[in-house]
């Protein structure tokens, strides 16, 4: 066991969840305290002496399923491997003809659907497997062509409509009812998937052994990922990050000042002296008023920042579900105004739509013209600032070598609270080749390199804004 | 203290009306049986304040709470001496030597304890919990941390008070701010997000007497439906509760588009979240 938890360890590190040395220790201690012939128990207290980040989990789990895909899920349940002899799996019959039954097996996992009997589910999702996935030993291919190759003889689609008609039966039933039905069939077709991936790695490992399997497994964590060149699916993951980033966000935003206690309230310390002889004993303080803060966010949408600016953009949605008083902006060569598009229930889908299709951000060429967004920027919104706005500029300043016109950044900056940028490009970058970054940077109140979900996350985390009064702004 | 398994604690905590799942019960389990505070942390209303006080009740312990908020500092979460009280004995002791008056009041009759300090002194172990850590400030967290590593607090004019007994410490954390690392290794990690339909039905039936199980179903199956929807404030634990029996208040014996189109505003505190769990869910619109 112990050479199995330490293996994991390694490649929790691996995989770049910090561990430390006491939660080793602790991980190990714990361990000692529990049953470790169930899977299920023996993960929660992995998790909980060794990973402190939600956002960890999922490097977790992976590595869990593959260290310990061999500990079973109940006490009960045999722990090694079918052998030989038990079933053609051996010669993997990948026609489906022959003996074995795909029919029988189809509606056997459809009851165990239907049931909800976790252990039908798990025995035949093994069966599925060992009959379906043409698992071949030493063959370097990765757990999802397995699963590909499993899922597509089960034809999953075909069986969560006869579910769905199942449990539907012959009732006429609205589309409110359905929809319950409907999700509730989701969630059960989405344990048969688990259920066999589970049962793939478990199979892989014991063929490859966990470190090969685990490496094939590993991915950056999310929080680690370029910005700039996310795949899609990252893209996806860090949707799920960002929303509880805004809302730290909007709690620094609104976050008093410092000072723990307002101003001295002296009319009623002097009517609380009272009791004690006259001597102020008790000072009374104002209640600070709190902040109504109001972001205004600014995005460079061009070309040279597809994926970063796909990320801006859901970095806004989700702000915009926190900030009843977000703004929102995109620039090319000129800037518009789209805080319409992410209006309140907008789904992510149809604001960024709408804001590729009908935002007007190309005046000349559509090649960035910082100087311009700026400007048109000023001129047209400039007025309705308050000491009360943040602006947030995101973009990589590269400006086509056209006049940056830094200077509108410093008027900006004199009527809102604070105007803060974030660069997407590695630091080193700046102001090579046609980025003019060293322009805009003296006149913000702070820049950032934020590269990734981590670095953005550095900087909610590190925010401090001048209090909103103009009297303070340096 | 000791729980024989996870099981036994799975089974206590119900008994006492409080619903955990396997992670929970795994967890609190450890607790115990490690000394470690544990860290619980998820979005509002989906039980980890109540997970303390049912803790409590569980074992027969007293419950000392401390709640943060933003500018909470030593005065308020651990001692602090009776300014008022003091300046009464002095101006009273006025013809005293004032070595005598300075000995006399800085003594433990001048001493209010605050909720750490009297966990510390408290002759039965008791649960503590530390609710909503992320809203205090990094100074006042390292505070925390050193009490929660040694358990005893020096009081320059008394002297240092060593715990008596083990508490089991709770930290709750709505993840507003993420926490120092130095606090999350010293604790156990504790992820409680949304109740699955089959636990919130089961916490359903167990806090709203009266409620049929088709109805508790119904509304915990309506609950993932909306937390699935991308909304500023999902419903909580509480929420539903409320809206179960605001469901039961009307004698609704089934959930249809209509009735919940009536009661969104009880599920969800924001109209735009209103508007948009209406359009979604209320409206039929298919996707
Ligand atoms: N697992 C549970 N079992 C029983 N009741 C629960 C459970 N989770 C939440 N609740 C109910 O939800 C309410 C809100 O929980 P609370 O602990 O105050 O939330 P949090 O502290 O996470 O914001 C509680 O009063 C309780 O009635
Ligand atoms: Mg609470």
């Amino acid at each position: 066991m112990l050479g199995v938890l330490t293996g994991f360890i390694e490649e929790l590190r691996e995989a770049g969840v910090p561990v430390s040395m006491v939660e080793v220790i602790d991980s190990m201690r714990a361990v000692e305290a529990i049953e470790i012939d169930n899977r299920n128990s023996l993960r929660e207290t992995l998790r909980a002496t060794l990973v402190k980040n939600l956002r960890h989990e999922r490097a977790f789990d992976t590595a869990f399923d593959v260290y310990f895909s061999l500990v079973p899920t109940v006490a009960s349940e045999p722990t090694e491997l079918p052998e030989g002899g038990d079933g053609p799996h051996e010669q993997p019959d990948h026609q489906g003809s022959g003996e074995f039954d795909l029919d029988g097996l189809l509606q056997g996992l459809f009851q165990a659907l239907a049931d909800l009997d976790p252990d039908a589910l798990r025995s035949l999702a093994r069966a599925a497997v060992d009959q379906l996935a043409g698992m071949e030993p030493g063959r370097p291919v990765g757990g999802t062509y397995y699963l590909y190759r499993t899922l597509r003889r089960l034809e999953l689609q075909a069986m969560q409509e006869r579910l769905l008609a199942e449990l539907i039966g012959d009732d006429e039933l609205s589309e409110f009812d359905r929809r319950l039905i409907r999700e509730d069939v989701e969630a059960r077709i989405e344990q048969l998937r688990e259920e066999i991936q589970d049962e793939i790695r478990r199979r892989l490992v014991a063929d490859r052994g966990r470190e090969a399997v685990a490496r094939t497994l590993r991915r950056p964590l999310v929080e680690d990922v370029d910005l700039m060149h996310a795949t899609t699916s990252d893209l996806a993951d860090m949707e799920a990050a960002i929303g509880p980033l805004t809302r730290k966000l909007a709690a620094r935003l609104a976050r008093r000042r410092k000072k723990r206690t307002g101003r001295l309230d002296f009319r009623r310390t002097v009517r609380r002296s009272l009791a004690t002889g006259g001597v102020p004993v008790d000072p009374q303080f104002r209640h600070p008023r709190p902040h109504r803060p109001e972001v205004w966010l600014v995005c460079d949408i061009s070309g040279s920042m597809a994926t970063f600016s796909r990320f801006t953009l859901q970095f806004t949605h989700a702000m915009a579900t926190q900030f009843s008083k977000l703004r929102s902006f995109a620039f090319v060569d000129t800037v518009d105004e789209v805080t319409d598009f992410f209006g309140p229930g907008v789904d992510f889908g149809s604001a960024l739509k709408r804001v590729t299709t009908e935002a007007e951000v190309v005046w000349k060429d559509g090649h960035s013209d910082y100087g311009n967004s700026f400007e048109t920027f000023f001129s047209r919104y400039g007025s309705q600032l308050s000491p009360r706005t943040t602006v947030i500029i995101t973009g990589d300043a590269r400006n086509n070598y056209r006049p940056p016109r830094g200077k509108i950044i410093g008027e900006i900056a004199q009527s809102a609270r604070a105007v803060v940028w974030l660069n997407p490009e590695p630091m080193a970058y700046w102001d090579t080749g046609d980025s003019a970054m060293s322009h805009y940077s003296p006149h913000c109140t702070s820049v950032h390199e934020v590269r990734t979900l981590r670095q953005l996350e550095e900087f909610v985390e590190g925010l401090t804004l001048p209090a909103g009064i103009p009297a303070l702004k340096g | 203290m000791e729980f024989e398994s996870p099981q036994v604690v799975a089974d206590a905590l119900r008994s006492v009306g409080y619903l955990p799942n396997d992670r929970i019960a795994q967890v609190v389990f450890l607790a115990a049986r490690l000394d470690k505070p544990i860290l619980v942390e998820g979005p509002a209303g989906v039980g980890k304040t109540e997970l303390a006080k049912s803790l409590a009740r569980v074992t027969h312990r007293d419950l000392i709470r401390l709640q943060c908020y933003e500018g909470l500092d030593e005065s308020k979460a651990l001692y602090e001496w009776n300014y008022k009280k003091q300046l009464l004995r002095i101006q009273a002791d006025a013809d005293h030597d004032w070595e005598d008056i300075e000995h006399d009041i800085f003594s433990e009759e001048f001493l209010l304890a605050r909720p750490l300090l009297e966990a510390i002194r408290a002759e039965e172990p008791v649960i503590l919990l530390i609710d909503e850590v992320d809203r205090v400030e990094v100074e006042t967290e390292a505070l925390l941390l050193e009490i929660l590593s040694d358990f005893q607090v020096s009081i320059p004019e008394l002297g240092t008070i060593e715990a008596s007994s083990q508490p089991i410490v709770i930290l709750t954390s709505n993840n507003t701010r993420e926490l120092s690392e130095a606090l999350k290794r010293r604790c156990l990690f504790l992820h409680i997000d949304y109740p699955d339909p089959t636990r919130e039905q089961e916490i359903l039936t167990a806090r709203v007497p009266g409620l049929s199980e088709h109805l508790a179903s119904q509304i915990a199956k309506v609950a993932r439906s909306i937390r699935n929807l991308d909304l500023k404030k999902a419903p909580s634990v509480s929420e539903t509760i409320d809206w179960a029996r605001t469901l039961l208040v009307l004698s609704v014996e089934d959930v249809d588009e209509t009735i919940l189109g009536d009661t969104l505003h009880v599920l969800l505190k924001y109209q735009t979240d209103i508007e948009k769990t209406a359009k979604e869910l209320v409206s039929g619109v298919t996707d």
